[in-house]
């Protein structure tokens, strides 16, 4: 499952009303030195460094994979069902679809569906965070009461919905759906955070000299807990991939292009399980899994870089 | 207390009323002619199931009718439990299918998430700071958390089932049986159960592990964990106390996966072709059924508040605090 919510302890924790230690404590940032500290430990993060190179092989492979192995996902070129090796590196579909060549164009979707997605989600939940942490009252009350609402909806069921209605659906458009109903657990993070922040004097003093609102925000606000924003980004985009990966399984994928969810909704209605084609879906969900979980333990690295408290000593 | 409560159910009324009101608008405000593409591509072959589903339809849009006054019908026929016509599975009511295959998803759901929940989290605190284990737990943890619901159970399916002959690979009992309540059926049941049941349980695992321990090592670190220990408290007292302040957010992480969870459970049925609402959903998709499927869209935002209430009111009696804060708002 999209461990989203799990794997932001400092969140939940103020949910639950106990401690508010353990976030990236927010300080004013003192350019430079920081700086270079953060990289310095970066740098020496085993998990941070490790998941940063997976997830880097599997953006190149999406990105330059397609150009290189120049076969259509879609069209009959060869024998069906042949075996990994040879001409065709991960063997090739019922049809004879080449298995490789759609494996790197599915990485390539999965790459679109999170960025799009995770940055879709993560600009809606911090907006709404931020302006909800920030100004307080009853816009707070009301955005929280919408952001609730819409956190107890099952956000899955809404885009089968959704996906089900529609008659073209293409990778970027279920992202978009995907980053539209993703965002509420960000932005009550984000509120959060930004309410421990909006209080602070540096803040005071901006609103005293006449800083417009936004422009706190942006410069005064987001700066100062950009290291929880970035993390806030890469589970939503995690969970992105994941949701995407579950409605295209369910075959409302894209109608017009692959994808990796799409290859296992392939496999399982063709077949594949009860004739022993598993280089048909073997690696889609292996490189899910290998990019999503990259993406929680890079988290997980970044946690550490940003929080010298659970550095490891 | 009341006030607690009041609140909650006011939330989930207010959630009940949003979700229903999606299920009326998306199929009226999306491009085209909702009606005609719905008829066409349910593609059936029983002329009296196209004219039953025209008639439906345009009698649920009541096109004639002012907007407000076909949103109070919807709202009518939801009431009276009528939810439509299956084209799927004609000419049985949508409410009638998803009654039957609802226990089958609970009996997956259930099981799976209260002993994963519970089997997580004791493994995760005990895991949390001891070398050799927390060394283990993090990437198995990190690798099940992340790995997709259908990928496990696909690759169940396909090593004990296909390869290795253990296990039925689909339904919910042999096709040979009828249901009865011999030991023959219940054995079948249980063994039908197995694969989808265990494939659920895993992810979830991992990601309880991971989150409970690092919720230990939070709690190990803060003030009153260090006091203790200067107090000279033996290490298995500290690490109680640790485990009883985790459990509170794990449980508020619950609350907030249950959507999660169960978009995992719709599509591992689909892989073991179980007849949950998972299976009900992707013949709704195949058959174009959209009766079906909005009705196990409803079916599906019902459960999760229910849900999410019991662990609201599990959550009170696990938490002194919120307990005394509710004890003093009477």
């Amino acid at each position: 499952m999209s461990q989203s919510d799990q794997l932001t302890p400092p969140a939940e924790k103020e949910a639950a009303g106990t401690s508010t230690a353990g976030v990236p404590a927010p300080a004013p940032v003192t350019e430079g030195r920081r700086g270079g500290d953060t990289l310095y430990f970066a740098l020496r993060n085993k998990k941070l460094v490790g998941g940063f190179i997976v997830v880097l092989i599997m953006a190149l492979l999406g990105l330059f994979g397609p150009w290189i192995n120049d076969n259509s996902p879609t069209d009959y070129i060869a024998q069906p069902a042949l075996p990994p090796g040879g001409e065709h590196l991960l063997g090739t579909t019922m049809f004879g679809q080449d298995v490789a060549a759609q494996f790197l164009h599915g990485m390539r979707a999965t790459f679109v569906v999170g960025i799009f997605g995770g940055g879709l989600g993560a600009l809606v939940g911090m907006t709404i965070g931020f302006v909800a942490g920030y100004r307080g009252g009853i816009v707070d009350e009301i955005l929280n009461m919408f952001t609730n609402i819409l956190l107890v909806i099952p956000t899955l069921a809404v885009l089968i919905i959704i996906a089900a209605y529609l008659k073209v659906r293409g990778v970027v458009a279920e992202a978009v759906f995907i980053g539209l109903t993703s965002w509420p657990w960000a932005a009550r993070a984000v509120r959060s955070q930004t309410l421990s922040l909006a209080s602070r004097d540096f803040v005071d003093l901006a609103r005293l000299s006449g800083v417009r609102t936004w422009k706190i925000i942006v410069r005064e606000i987001a700066p100062n807990m950009s290291s929880y924003l970035f993390m806030t980004f890469i589970l939503l985009f995690g969970g992105a991939v994941l949701a995407a990966a579950t409605l295209d399984f369910i075959g409302l994928g894209p109608t017009d292009g692959m994808s990796l969810g799409l290859m296992l909704n392939n496999a399982v209605r063709w077949s594949a399980l009860q004739l022993g084609l598993w280089w048909w879906f073997v690696p889609p969900g292996l490189g899910i899994t290998a990019v999503v979980g990259s993406l929680y333990v890079m988290n997980v690295g970044l946690d550490e870089v940003f929080n010298p408290r659970l550095r490891e000593m | 207390m009341r006030q607690y409560f009041g609140r909650k159910l006011l939330i989930y009324a207010l959630t009940f009323f949003a979700a229903v009101t999606i299920n009326w608008m998306i199929p009226r405000f999306m491009p085209g002619d909702p009606i005609a593409a719905m008829v066409a591509r349910a593609n059936t072959q029983q002329v009296e199931a196209a004219a039953a589903m025209r008639a439906h339809y345009e009698n649920l849009f009541g096109l004639d009718q002012p907007v407000w006054q076909q949103y109070i019908n919807f709202w009518g026929a939801l009431l009276r439990g009528d939810l439509g016509v299956s084209i799927w599975a004609f000419p049985r009511p949508v409410t009638d299918l998803l009654v039957s295959a609802v226990p089958y998803t609970l009996a997956l759901l259930i099981p799976a998430i209260l002993l994963s929940y519970w089997a997580g989290n004791r493994f995760g605190a005990f895991a949390a700071r001891r070398k050799f284990l927390d060394n283990a737990v993090l990437p198995i943890g990190y690798i099940l958390t992340a790995t997709p619901y259908m990928w496990l159970a696909l690759l169940l399916a396909w090593s004990l089932a296909i390869v290795a002959g253990i296990f039925p690979v689909s339904h919910a009992y042999g096709f040979e049986l009828t249901p009865s309540l011999s030991w023959e059926f219940i054995w079948s049941l249980i063994t039908h159960w197995v694969l989808p049941f265990t494939s659920l349980f895993l992810v979830m695992f991992g990601g309880w592990a991971i989150g409970m321990r690092n919720m230990i090592i939070f709690e190990l670190e803060a003030d009153y964990s260090n006091y203790l220990q200067a107090l000279g408290a033996r290490r298995k007292l500290v690490r109680r106390y640790a485990y009883r302040n985790a459990v509170l957010p794990q449980l508020t992480g619950l609350a907030l996966q249950l959507g999660t969870i169960v978009g995992g459970a719709l599509v591992t049925e689909i892989v073991f072709s179980y007849p949950g609402i998972g299976f009900m959903i992707l013949q709704a998709i195949n058959s174009q059924d959209y009766f079906l499927l909005q009705g196990a869209f409803l079916f599906i935002v019902i459960g999760v508040l229910i849900a999410n209430f019991i662990i609201d009111a599990v959550y009170t009696l696990v938490d002194p605090r919120t307990r005394t804060r509710l004890q003093g708002a009477q």
